[in-house]
């Protein structure tokens, strides 16, 4: 893979409209080795979210994210959703029902390879119950060309921790890994306190944090604050990612959390996935927006 | 914290059975809360007691103005299910039960707006489920 391949990154827009270049804000892939890869995270799908005045398009909006997505050429090596898949309810039934209908339309991915996370609304109310009968483990770690990516769970405990048995097995999982080790963390809540006012935070975030410290290749994707964000704890890098039912506003920037109305002049603004190209072996992210907004503005 | 001005005199439970008796020896042992001094030293009474109730998703009344340099003690009880009460800026937090009352005690020594917010997940609207303090001279 090289900068080339970013000619043959094709997508096919909301509406047909087909980008073949111009689409992603940063076109710089510094090195070129074999092992160079990607992956796309989608974050806060809200499955099952039905309000017209803050998504006009509810059922639709991740469907044509779906097939922005498998329009890319080459495939993303994987695609991760950092959590919010379904919408919170507290009917059980509905609660599967929503779990079971995203994971049939999540399947029209073209990607081979999908890793499920649980958000607060998919887990907290059971304590991850019903996810686990469709997605399997809350918290767990994979690797991908060099790279060891760990997912950890910070929502299926209304309380949003981590807890101290998961913090264990996190301590004992990077034991095994060389200080210099390429680690990727993906959560759903920030590790820091972005804004605890807002729900914006982990309450043993720090815990988790004081654990990857020591090593010195860590960066952390998330989703939850429905927004792109980008900060840095000492070494740390955070990204969080958007959301695709309903954008918030930027931390602390108003007295009150509140969803952003959808806006009939701009479908779709605010709301986006991201393709994160890995540089090796040095695992340099290059994080480029996927958006819908362009998108469906283009629309002919 | 520079602005933690708050002191958390004591944060206490106390179960009422037909909203009658009352047995203030009940702690409510939720984690994260600071022990408090001595019970039963403060003056209860209607000036210096805001009843707070929280319901999905909702604090009543969601702004509270309290006065600066008086001891002020809120009573909060939830209407249908657990929820929490948090006040970052003062690292206080409860747990809001039904069927049961718990007292956080204040002393605003620091003129502002604090907000507190429901830190346990309630369902649909717990994202907004929140509120202020303010603290007037
Ligand atoms: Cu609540
Ligand atoms: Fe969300």
């Amino acid at each position: 893979m090289n900068i080339k391949r970013r000619d043959f990154l094709k997508i096919t827009a909301f509406g047909g409209a087909v980008f073949s270049t111009g689409l992603f804000q940063r076109a710089v892939f510094a090195e070129s080795k074999q092992d160079e890869f990607y992956f796309v995270q989608l974050s806060d799908t809200h499955w099952g979210f039905n309000n017209k005045k803050f998504n006009a398009d509810p059922q639709g909006t991740l469907p044509k994210a779906i097939e922005s997505i498998n329009a890319l050429d080459p495939q993303p090596d994987f695609v991760v959703f950092t959590g919010d898949l379904t919408h919170t309810t507290d009917d059980d039934e509905v609660r599967r029902k929503r779990l079971a209908e995203f994971q049939e339309i999540s399947k029209q991915l073209k990607a081979k390879t999908i890793h499920y996370m649980p958000g607060e609304h998919d887990a907290s109310i059971d304590g991850g119950k019903a996810y686990k009968e469709f997605f399997g483990d809350l918290h767990y770690t994979f690797d991908h060309k060099g790279i060891h990516f760990i997912a950890l769970d910070n929502v299926s405990d209304p309380r949003a921790r981590i807890g101290e048995e998961q913090l264990k097995w996190l301590e004992e999982d990077l034991k095994q890994h060389d200080k210099n080790a390429p680690i990727v963390v993906l959560t759903h809540r920030p590790l820091f306190d972005l804004a605890k006012e807002w729900g914006w935070a982990t309450t043993d975030g720090d815990k988790a944090m004081e654990l990857l410290m020591p090593y010195k290749n860590v960066t952390v994707f998330y989703g939850h604050i429905h927004q792109e964000h980008h900060h840095t704890t000492a070494h740390i890098q955070h990204h969080s990612a958007k959301s695709l039912i309903f954008p918030l506003p930027a931390p602390k920037s108003v007295p009150k959390k509140h969803k952003i109305a959808w806006d009939t002049d701009h479908p779709y603004r605010g709301l986006g996935v991201r393709n994160i190209e890995v540089g090796m072996p040095s695992a340099k992210f290059d994080i480029y927006n996927i958006d819908v907004l362009k998108s469906a503005n283009t629309k002919v | 914290m520079k602005l933690l001005k708050f002191l958390l005199v004591l944060v206490f439970a106390i179960l009422i059975f037909s909203g009658a008796l009352m047995i203030p020896s009940q702690y409510n042992n939720g984690d994260d809360r600071k022990a408090g001094s001595a019970m039963g030293a403060e003056v209860v009474n209607d000036e210096n007691m805001v009843k707070i109730t929280a319901s999905m998703w909702k604090y009543d009344p969601p702004h509270i103005e309290i006065k600066k340099g008086k001891l002020v003690i809120l009573e909060l009880t939830s209407l249908d299910r657990l929820h929490g009460f948090y006040i970052p800026e003062f690292d206080i937090r409860a747990d809001v039960m039904p069927n049961k009352t718990i007292r956080v005690e204040l002393m605003p020594e620091k003129i502002g707006n604090y907000p507190f917010l429901c830190d346990i997940f309630c369902g649909d609207g717990h994202g907004e489920m929140n509120g202020v303090i303010h603290v007037v001279d």
